[in-house]
Order: structure tokens, then sequence, then C-alpha cells
């Protein structure tokens, strides 16, 4: 308390009162803060946490990637009409590998562009 | 030589309803003819292109689904090719990829028969550990 006093009242005594807390909370969070905020499992000042990417064919158990299935299919498409990398979807290598075939029948039948937006 | 494929085509919108009946009727003729078996023919109606395919965009899909050899494959993609009003096709084997699933779902199905049985299992021996 005699710290707040001495640093607030210096440079003038409107703001002290708005002030003080925020200057008497500063040491204390820095306490706490490692020990881990609502935020989880962060660390020092980072910013991003990086979710975990799950292969939504091995989560949702969805075994037959079919060429007629235009609305999953569509899920794995960017605007472009390009098959979205793996590194991006987080699809695993086997289902990756059946879901660019698909596409790519999809194409061939006129069900998913080869390059831009379906019209 | 038993196989199963499904034919996808592409006809041009503006085909008469009957001149597609005959169409369909000559293909399944042909496939018979050749020794293969039509197992079901699905018309899945008119639909958007996703691109323009000589000047169309919209097309109306039918869907074959036959049983038989590559030969008849051949012969079927060719009348499709010879046939005017067809814009595209697409031959896809669908035999070894049902073959595919129907192991998973038999390993999903033991697995779910073999699951409940090990979840009394500990129960019992649980107990017969507390009990001992």
């Amino acid at each position: 308390m005699a710290e707040e006093t001495r640093a607030t009242s210096a440079p003038s005594e409107s703001p002290a009162p708005s002030e003080g807390p925020s200057h008497g909370h500063r040491p204390g969070p820095r306490g706490p803060r490692p020990g881990g905020g609502p935020g989880g499992p962060r660390e020092g000042g980072r910013k991003y946490f990086r979710r975990k990417k799950v292969c939504k064919f091995c989560v949702e158990k969805i075994e037959s990637i079919n060429y007629k299935d235009v609305r999953l299919l569509a899920q794995f498409v960017a605007e472009s009409g390009k098959i979205v990398p793996r590194r991006l979807t987080g699809v695993c290598t086997p289902h990756q590998r059946r879901l660019s075939s698909a596409i790519k029948q999809a194409r061939n039948i006129a069900l998913l562009p080869f390059a831009g937006r379906a019209n | 030589m038993n196989r199963a494929y499904e034919l996808m085509f592409i006809v041009r919108p503006d085909m008469v309803e009957e001149d597609l009946d005959k169409l369909i009727s000559t293909l399944e003729t042909a496939v018979s003819s050749t020794g293969g078996t039509v197992k079901s023919v699905e018309r899945m109606g008119k639909r958007r292109l996703a691109y323009t395919v000589r000047r169309f965009h919209d097309g109306v899909y039918v869907l074959l689904t036959v049983e038989g050899g590559g030969g008849l494959i051949h012969e079927l993609e060719r009348r499709l090719r010879v046939t005017e009003p067809v814009l595209k096709f697409l031959t896809v084997r669908i035999d070894e990829e049902q073959k595919r699933l129907d192991k998973i779902k038999k390993i999903r199905d033991a697995r779910k028969k073999a699951a409940p049985v090990p979840a009394a299992t500990p129960e019992g021996g649980e107990t017969a550990a507390v009990t001992a």
C-alpha cells in the first residue's frame, strides 16, 4: 500500500484511484500465471496453442469415401477447386489417398469442378 | 470373371424421357447379351454440372450397376461413346471396395459383440479378487 500511494501520488492525484488497483494487481498475477490460467496449458506468454487435428474419417468412422457423396467431398476442396492438403485438414494418409481419388472421380463426372467454384 | 461395376453417365437435359428409356433399355439388352446382369438402374435426375460440358450447364444423371467381365464394360463404353446425347460417363469398379467395406463391417460387428463380454468379465474378476 505504501509503495502504491508513493508511485501514484507522484504524477497526479486524479488517476490514482483507477490506477491503484492495477498497480497493486501487477505483481500479484505474475506469481500465479505459470500455474495455469483459465486458458489451459499455455506456456509463457504464447497466445496461440494448436489444437490437435484429427482425421474426420477416423473419428466419425466414415469408411466409404464415394465420388457420389459430393457434400462430403466438398469439405475437402478449397474455393479454388483444389484438394486441400493433409497438413491443413488433418486427414490421415490412407483416407487422404481415398479422398483424393474420389474427388478426382467426381471431377471427371462433373460433380465437382476442376477449377473454380461450381456454378 | 464376375465383377461389379458402376456406370454413371450424363445425358443432355433436353433429352426426351422416352429416348432416355430407349437408351437405357438398349444398354440393358447389351448387358444381357454380353453375359452380364443389370443390378440396378437409378435415375438421379437433373443436376447442375460443376462445369460446362458441350455448352450444357445441366445434365440428367443415370447410375447403372452391372455385373460382368471387362468385355461387357468395353461394349457399354463403346455404346455410350457413340450415343450422341450422352455428355459424359464414368465407370468405377465397386466389388473390391465393397469387399473391403464388408470386411471392416464384419470386424466392427465382431468387436461390438465381443465388447459386452469383456465388460462383464472384469467385474466378475474384481468381485472375485475382493472376496478373495
